[in-house]
């Protein structure tokens, strides 16, 4: 099923997973990625049915959490396409999932049972899973990319966050990259004339993840990277996770009123970024519906005649 | 002060035998999780070194009643870093998914879980949702939700928005 090595990524197709919070808080993300991913030329398909990926119930029902999980892959696996996320936390969910249902025959058997009884579906275990930025870094790649770029981004001076989700825990992804010294999207950044900066505690987490939990701990842990990255005078943020998203911007104008303070820092999805390299306008990568204004940064990009 | 009477020798087995806290008798304390803990930076609530230690002393009910161990953000460092590869992130959702069993569901999660059970997602994507998704030309969605209730149902969660 997984596209062939050597094919162009002219032929790629992929089953787009949307998740909970990108179709409804983050269509600026899924916007971009399309826009994105039209122009350099693969396919997203998309299954209206796919539901959440189950991440948020593994804390506190691990068999509901793999059975939300494998019901997602039994749907993208009658499509007979790879699913590709714009989530991070969508990615390590259904991947873990695979992985368990694959590895483990009992596991799997009660899964399948479970699955054909209450809902008449079965998961044989076909399905790769990846991320969307997996996809530009290792089926597009670098070189690609920076052929087809069409404005001049080297005055920009973004900071990649690659939260956690993307590259962790490193045993389900085969250790796509290290975790400790990531450099994919630094190097996307780089590919589309960009600089990239680097900072203090660069690898820390959002604290999205206990949000839901207790506010004040997750506002404290944005807040810290918030303040690294203005030390460093950055132009964006520039990450790939809806959810780093929620706590960087969406919350930002929270964090700056209860640390009273101010950042005023843009956000950026990778696919924004890289449209505007692309030549594509900001208002087709959804740039007007970033809560913290983005006019200042795309003056900074100087657009080439051809 | 801590009075050992009351520990419970068996909850390590207990937490062992769940999917995810198979290595929790490997801890040999040497901190290198809380030492890189990002939650740990900003609150001295959450410590996972303090918390397996108390797992492995059987101090049952404190753990199980307690409100830190939902405070473990996943983010996995500690996960990469334990030289005893005892999974902390997972052994958190073994130790969690017990305490949900034995009646200890922090609102936040119940939460949750009323929209699972209403929506099939986190977030509802209605007609509102809908409209702004034409507007910015993409697909609309009009996913059943109705199997992700199923599976809650069918696993004795029967809650509903």
């Amino acid at each position: 099923m997984k596209n062939r090595a050597g094919d162009s990524i002219q032929n790629s197709k992929y089953t787009l997973f949307l998740g909970c919070t990108v179709p409804v808080r983050a269509l600026n993300y899924e916007i971009s990625a399309r826009k994105v991913a039209e122009k350099l030329g693969f396919h997203l398909s998309d299954v209206s049915d796919f539901s959440c990926c189950g991440y948020p119930i593994k804390s506190i029902h691990r068999h509901a959490y793999l059975l939300m999980a494998a019901r997602n892959l039994a749907l993208a696996e009658k499509r007979g396409l790879p699913l590709c996320t714009l989530c991070s936390a969508c990615c390590g969910s259904l991947t873990e999932a695979d992985h368990e249902i694959q590895e483990d025959e009992k596991l799997r058997k009660q899964i399948n049972e479970d699955l054909f009884e209450w809902l008449g579906l079965r998961y044989e275990g076909r399905v790769p899973v990846t991320h969307f930025i997996r996809v530009l870094e290792q089926e597009v790649g670098r070189k690609r990319i920076s052929e087809q770029v069409r404005a001049d981004l080297s005055s920009l001076r973004v900071a990649p966050h690659y939260g956690c989700h993307y590259t962790k825990p490193s045993t389900i992804y085969h250790r796509a990259e290290d975790p400790e010294d990531p450099k994919s999207l630094d190097e996307l950044i780089q590919a589309t004339g960009a600089q990239s900066v680097q900072y203090e505690d660069k690898l820390q987490c959002c604290g999205g993840g206990v949000l839901a939990v207790d506010e004040g701990v997750a506002l404290a842990m944005a807040h810290r990277k918030l303040g690294h990255l203005r030390t460093q005078q950055a132009d964006a943020m520039i990450l790939l996770c809806p959810f780093c998203n929620v706590m960087y911007e969406g919350n930002q104008r929270k964090i700056e009123k209860v640390f009273q303070t101010e950042y005023k820092l843009p956000v950026l999805y990778y696919p924004q970024l890289l449209g505007l390299a692309l030549g594509l306008e900001p208002d087709e990568l959804g740039l007007h519906m970033n809560r913290v204004k983005t006019t200042d940064l795309v003056k900074k990009i100087n657009r080439r005649a051809d | 002060m801590i009075d050992s009477e009351t520990f419970d020798p068996d909850f390590k087995f207990l937490i062992a035998s769940e999917p995810g806290g198979e290595n929790i008798k490997k801890c040999f304390s040497c901190g290198t999780c809380t030492a890189g803990c990002p939650v740990r930076e900003v609150t001295d609530r959450y410590n996972p070194r303090r918390i397996i230690r108390m797992a492995i002393l059987g101090m049952k009910k404190e753990v199980l009643s307690s409100d830190f161990i939902w405070l473990c953000s996943s983010c996995y460092t500690c996960f990469e870093r334990c030289p005893q590869n005892v999974k902390i992130p997972e052994l958190m959702n073994a130790i969690k998914n017990t305490a949900v069993r034995q009646g200890y569901l922090p609102p936040s999660m119940e939460g949750q879980l009323d929209l699972l059970a209403s929506f099939g997602r986190l977030l509802e994507v209605a007609d509102f949702e809908n409209e702004k998704r034409k507007e910015s030309g993409l697909p609309l969605i009009h996913g059943r939700t109705e199997d992700v209730k199923k599976i809650l149902k069918q696993l004795g969660f029967r809650r509903e928005k």
